[in-house]
C-alpha cells in the first residue's frame, strides 16, 4: 500500500500522453538550464586512446568512448561520471547508457569515474540537476557505442549496418541466422569511428528494457556486507589521522594554544595552529574558524590529545551576534519599509484598503545544521608537488582547484579520487575539509586521514540561513486573495543576500495576484551560510504554504480549492529572469494537475470524518524543476506531541522514471527529511557559536516516527528532471497545515513547538 | 597495552589503551570499516556490533570492557543465520540511499530478529529507534525487516 506506484492515466488525458520531448526541446533546455553543458562537451575522446595496450584490453576490456568499455567475455563496464551521495546517480546514470547500447543489465558493471570535466562532463551532485542534464546525452553517448558495435558487426559480415539489429548485447543480422555478441565485437568496434552524437538513432521509450525498472543500487551488496566504500574507510600506507578544535565562534582565531606541550603527549605526531587564510586560499572561507589541528599515529590518540587542549581565542565580531538579537533585529526592520522591493505590481496598499478582511502574520524558521551521517573527512597525500586525495565531496573539481590555491601548486598536480559519501545534503558542496586535510598532509610531509567528530560538524557547517517573513494579505468578500505582502527579512550585506538567504521576485503567488509585493532587509551575519537540500525553497515552501493556507480559512474556503482558484487558468508563467525556459518556467497546469491528485489519493473530501485532534493538510511547491503536491496527515497528542500518520505525494517530473525504486526511496525520504527538521531541529547562535552539538540536541527523524508515504508519479510530456530535493519543501506546511486543522493552532515558527499545543 | 580480543571468531591482539573505544579498534586497528562512526555518544547506532550477541554500541565500549565476550561485526554477517537474510532483503528491497548507516541497521535487525523471529511494528520501533538513517529509509528498513523475518520462517520448514 504505502510502495505502490501508479502512472496517471484516469485524468486530464491530454496532458499526460507519455511522448518523448523532440530532441532539439531537450538540447535547448540542457543549454539554458545546464550551466553549459552542451552535447558536445561531452562527445567521447578516440576511443583508441583509452587502452593501454593488448593485455590492457584483454583484462579491462575494449574502451567504445570515455564511458563505456567491453571485456571479451561481454562485461560492460559503464563509467558513473557524478558523485554518489544516496541519491542513486551511481546506478541512473549507467542505466541510461546501458539501455541505450542494448545490454542487459545483469552484463553491467558499473565504475567510479576519475575526476576529469573534459571528458565527462560537468561531475557534481547538486541542485537535483543530474537527471536533466545527463538524460538526453548519456542516451547518446550508449546509442553511439552501439552503432560502433553494429558497424562493426555489419563490417565483418559485409552486410549493410541497415540489415543488422541489437538485442541484449548481441548483433543480428536481420536477414540470416547470424549473430555476434558484443564482447567479440568490442575491439573492431573501437576501431570504428565515433559517430555524431548528436544524429544518433535512439531508441523508442516504449521499446526501453532497463529505464523505468526497478533497478537496486550497484553498490547494495558492499554496503551491506560492509566492505570499504566511503571516505572515512579510506587507508593510505603510512597515513596519519588529524583532528581539528576550530574556534567555536564563527571567524575567530587562536590567540594561544599549549601546541608544544600537545605535541609530547602519546601518539602524537604534530599539533598546529591554524589560520584559516593559510589554508582557503581560494574558497568562500568567510566565517570559517582557525584553530588548532593535532596530527596523530591514531584518530583515537589525536582526540585524546584534544581534550588537553589549552586555548585562547580571539573570538573576533561575530560573539556579538545572537539567534535572540536577530529575531529582535528582524522585528525592528518589519517596523519599517523594505531595504528593498523584489517586486511591486499593482497598488497593494490601496487594495488592502478596500479589502473585506486583511490577515497579517509573521513567520520565522531557524538556522540548519545538514547533520550528514558519515561525519566530513577527507584523506590527502602531499608529497614533490603533488597531492591525492579522497574525498567525499559533492563538488569534486571545485575541490581539486581549491586544494591547488591551498598548497600553490597547479590544478594538474592535484588527484582527487571521488569516494562514495555517507550523506550530501548540500554540506559537502563545500571543500573546506579537503583543504584542511591537504594542508596538513603538506605540514607533516605525510598522507593525513582528517576526521572531524560530530561536535565539529553541527557546529562548523554552512548552515541553512534562518530568515523571517512578515506577510499582510487581503481578502475579498468572496474570500479571493486581492493583495499581498511579504516583507522579507534575511542576512546580507551591501544588498547582497547571504548565500542561500535569497528569495526569488517570482515567488508564488506572484503573477497571479494583481496587487502583490515583495520587500527585502537584511542583517549582518557572521555564520556560513550554503545550500542545503532544496537550498530556499525548504524555507519559503513552508512560509508561503502556511500563510496561504491562513487565507484560504480565513476566507471560509476549502485550502484545496483556494489553491486551485489561485493557479487559475493553465499557463505559463516566465521565470524571474525574463527568459522563457519550459523547465524554469511555472506551469500552472502541471501543478493543478498533482494537486488534484494528491487530493483523490488523500481521501481529502472525507478528511471532516477524522478523529478529534486529527487533521489533513495540503501543500505544493515548485523547486528543482519538479512539481510537487503534498498531504500530510497527522494527530496532536493532548501532550502536544505530534505523531505522523500518513503521507501522500503526487509528483511531476516529466515523461520519464529513469528508476522507480530509486525514485519512490528519494521521494520517502526526502519528505521524513523535511518532517525530521520540521519537528527536532535548529541551530541556535548565541555569542556567536552553535548552542547543540549532537543528535540529542538536533534531532533526526526515527524510525518510531516514520509514517508511511505514498508516491504517485505523474506521467507527462515534459523532459525527466531530477529528484533528490523537490519532495521535500510542501511537506513542511502540509504537515503544519494539518496541525491547525487538528488543533486550530497555527505553526508560524519552526521547529514545532509541542508545548503551544497541549489541549 | 596489550588486548585480546574475539572478533568474529579470531582472536585478535592489539596493543592500545583499555580506554580506547572498541570501534577504533575496529576500524583503525584491524581495519574493519564495516563499523561507522557517526555520533560518538550512543545516538546513532552507526557504530553498532554485537558483543555476546548483543547489539552494542562500539563507540562507547572501551577496549578494556570487551574481554572475552564475542565482538561480532557486519562483516561477519554473511555467515551468521539472521544477518545473511537481512542482507538479501537488504538487497532485494533496494533499501540503501547513501548507506552508511546500513550496516549498524542491520546488526540492530539481527539482534532483534535473534530474539523476536516475528516482531510486531511496536517491536521494531522499540529495537530500531537507536539507528538513525539520516536519508530516511524507514519504510524500506521495516519492510526489509519483515521480509528477512518471513524467509528465516520458510527456511525453518
Amino acid at each position: 500500500m504505502t510502495m505502490t506506484m501508479h502512472t496517471a492515466t484516469a485524468h486530464s488525458g491530454a496532458r499526460h500522453a507519455a511522448a518523448a520531448p523532440s530532441r532539439r526541446a531537450v538540447l535547448k533546455v540542457s543549454a539554458v538550464a545546464g550551466g553549459g553543458l552542451l552535447l558536445h562537451a561531452i562527445l567521447p575522446p578516440v576511443a583508441r586512446a583509452a587502452v593501454a595496450g593488448p593485455s590492457e584490453a584483454q583484462r579491462r576490456g575494449a574502451a567504445l568512448n570515455t564511458f563505456i568499455r567491453i571485456a571479451p567475455d561481454g562485461i560492460v563496464t559503464i563509467m558513473s561520471k557524478n558523485p554518489e551521495i544516496g541519491q542513486g546517480i551511481k546506478t541512473t546514470l549507467p542505466m541510461v547508457i546501458a539501455e541505450e547500447l542494448d545490454v542487459g543489465w545483469n552484463h553491467v558493471r558499473v565504475e567510479q569515474a576519475p575526476v576529469d570535466q573534459a571528458k565527462f562532463g560537468r561531475q557534481f551532485a547538486g541542485g537535483s540537476m543530474a537527471t536533466p542534464l545527463n538524460y538526453d546525452p548519456l542516451r547518446r553517448v550508449g546509442a553511439a557505442g552501439r552503432q560502433m558495435l553494429v558497424a562493426a558487426a555489419a563490417k565483418e559480415w559485409n552486410v549493410a549496418p541497415s540489415d543488422c539489429h541489437t538485442k541484449n548485447g548481441v548483433v543480428f543480422h536481420t536477414g540470416s541466422r547470424r549473430s555476434l555478441g558484443y564482447g567479440a565485437l568490442a575491439a573492431p568496434a573501437a576501431a570504428q569511428p565515433v559517430p555524431d552524437l548528436a544524429t544518433v538513432e535512439l531508441k523508442d521509450p516504449k521499446d526501453f528494457k532497463i529505464i523505468g525498472q526497478p533497478i537496486p543500487g550497484v553498490d547494495n551488496p558492499k554496503i551491506v556486507a560492509g566492505q570499504k566504500l566511503f571516505g572515512i574507510d579510506v587507508t593510505v600506507p603510512g597515513m596519519l589521522y588529524a583532528v581539528f578544535q576550530k574556534c567555536p565562534v564563527f571567524g575567530g582565531t587562536v590567540a594561544q594554544a599549549n601546541v608544544d606541550a600537545l605535541k609530547k603527549l602519546p601518539g602524537v605526531h604534530d599539533a598546529f595552529i591554524v589560520r584559516p587564510g593559510d589554508v582557503y586560499r581560494n574558497g568562500n572561507a568567510q566565517g570559517v574558524a582557525g584553530g588548532v589541528a593535532i596530527v596523530a599515529k591514531s584518530w583515537w590518540a589525536a582526540a585524546k590529545a584534544r581534550n588537553q587542549l589549552q586555548v585562547t581565542w580571539d573570538e573576533g565580531p561575530t560573539a556579538a551576534q545572537s539567534s535572540t538579537g536577530f529575531a529582535q533585529g528582524a522585528l525592528r526592520l518589519s517596523q519599517q519599509e523594505p531595504q528593498s522591493w523584489l517586486r511591486r505590481d499593482g497598488d497593494v496598499a490601496n487594495a488592502l484598503q478596500g479589502a473585506a478582511q486583511v490577515v497579517e502574520a509573521a513567520y520565522s524558521y531557524p538556522f540548519l545544521s545538514h547533520i550528514d551521517l558519515e561525519p566530513q573527512n577527507c584523506t590527502a597525500h602531499v608529497h614533490n608537488g603533488k597531492a591525492e586525495l579522497w574525498a567525499p565531496t559533492q563538488l569534486p573539481e571545485p575541490g581539486a582547484q581549491l586544494v591547488a590555491a591551498t598548497l600553490g601548486v597547479p590544478r594538474s598536480a592535484v588527484t582527487v579520487h571521488m569516494t562514495r559519501v555517507g550523506g550530501g545534503f548540500g554540506r559537502r558542496l563545500r571543500n573546506d575539509f579537503m583543504a584542511e586535510a591537504a594542508w596538513l598532509s603538506q605540514q607533516v610531509g605525510a598522507p593525513v586521514k582528517l576526521l572531524w567528530n560530530r561536535q565539529d560538524d553541527v557546529q562548523h557547517d554552512f548552515y541553512r540561513p534562518a530568515g523571517f517573513h512578515f506577510f499582510k494579505a487581503g481578502l475579498d468578500r468572496s474570500g479571493n486573495l486581492v493583495a499581498f505582502r511579504d516583507h522579507f527579512v534575511t542576512f546580507g550585506r551591501n544588498g547582497k543576500p547571504a548565500d542561500s538567504a535569497m528569495m526569488d521576485a517570482n515567488e508564488f503567488p506572484a503573477l497571479l495576484v494583481p496587487h502583490l509585493e515583495y520587500g527585502q532587509s537584511m542583517m549582518p551575519l557572521g555564520v556560513p551560510t550554503g545550500p542545503m537540500r532544496a537550498p530556499r525553497s525548504n524555507a519559503l515552501g513552508f512560509v508561503f504554504q502556511s500563510f496561504i493556507d491562513e487565507l484560504a480559512h480565513q476566507g471560509g474556503t476549502d485550502p484545496v480549492a483556494f489553491r486551485l482558484a489561485l493557479l487559475g487558468k493553465p499557463q505559463v508563467l516566465v521565470n524571474s529572469s525574463g527568459t522563457p525556459n519550459a523547465l524554469r518556467d511555472f506551469n500552472t497546469a502541471r501543478m493543478h494537475d498533482v494537486l488534484v491528485r494528491v487530493a483523490e489519493m488523500s481521501d481529502w473530501p472525507q478528511r471532516g470524518a477524522l478523529p478529534p485532534r486529527t487533521g489533513k493538510g495540503v501543500a505544493f511547491y515548485f523547486s528543482h524543476l519538479g512539481y510537487f503536491a503534498e498531504v500530510v496527515q497527522a494527530t496532536v497528542a493532548p501532550s502536544g506531541e505530534v505523531k505522523l500518520d500518513h503521507v501522500w505525494i503526487a509528483a511531476d517530473i516529466g515523461s520519464q522514471i529513469i528508476n522507480p525504486s530509486g525514485a519512490m526511496n528519494q521521494a520517502q525520504g526526502a519528505a521524513l527529511d523535511g518532517l525530521g527538521a520540521a519537528l527536532g531541529q535548529a541551530i541556535t547562535i548565541d555569542r556567536g557559536r552553535v548552542v547543540q552539538a549532537n543528535f540529542d540536541t538536533v534531532k533526526p527523524l526515527r524510525m518510531m516516527q516514520a509514517p508511511p508515504v505514498e508516491v504517485e508519479f505523474l506521467t507527462t510530456p515534459h523532459p525527466p528532471t531530477g529528484l533528490g530535493e523537490p519532495a521535500l519543501p510542501p511537506v513542511i506546511p502540509a504537515l503544519c497545515n494539518a496541525i491547525f486543522a487538528a488543533t486550530g493552532k497555527r505553526i508560524r515558527t519552526l521547529p514545532i513547538d509541542t508545548e503551544t499545543l497541549k489541549a | 597495552m596489550t588486548y585480546t580480543i574475539q572478533v568474529n571468531g579470531v582472536k585478535r591482539t592489539v596493543d592500545a589503551g583499555g580506554d580506547t573505544p572498541l570501534l577504533w579498534i575496529l576500524r583503525d586497528e584491524l581495519d574493519l570499516k564495516g563499523s561507522k562512526f557517526g555520533c560518538g555518544a550512543g545516538l546513532c547506532g552507526a557504530c553498532t556490533v554485537h558483543l555476546n550477541g548483543a547489539a552494542t554500541r562500539s563507540c562507547l565500549t572501551p577496549l578494556a570492557s570487551v574481554g572475552t565476550s564475542p565482538v561480532t561485526t557486519i562483516e561477519a554477517m554473511a555467515v551468521h543465520p539472521v544477518g545473511r537474510k537481512l542482507q538479501e532483503a537488504w538487497m532485494q528491497l533496494d533499501v540503501p540511499q547513501c548507506g552508511y548507516c546500513q550496516a549498524g541497521q542491520i546488526m540492530t535487525a539481527t539482534a532483534l530478529l535473534t530474539q523476536t523471529p516475528h516482531p510486531t511494528d511496536s517491536d521494531i520501533d522499540a529495537a530500531m529507534s537507536g539507528n538513525v538513517c539520516r536519508c530516511c529509509t524507514y519504510t524500506r528498513i521495516r519492510a526489509a525487516i519483515k521480509k528477512a523475518a518471513l524467509m528465516h520462517t520458510a527456511e525453518a520448514r
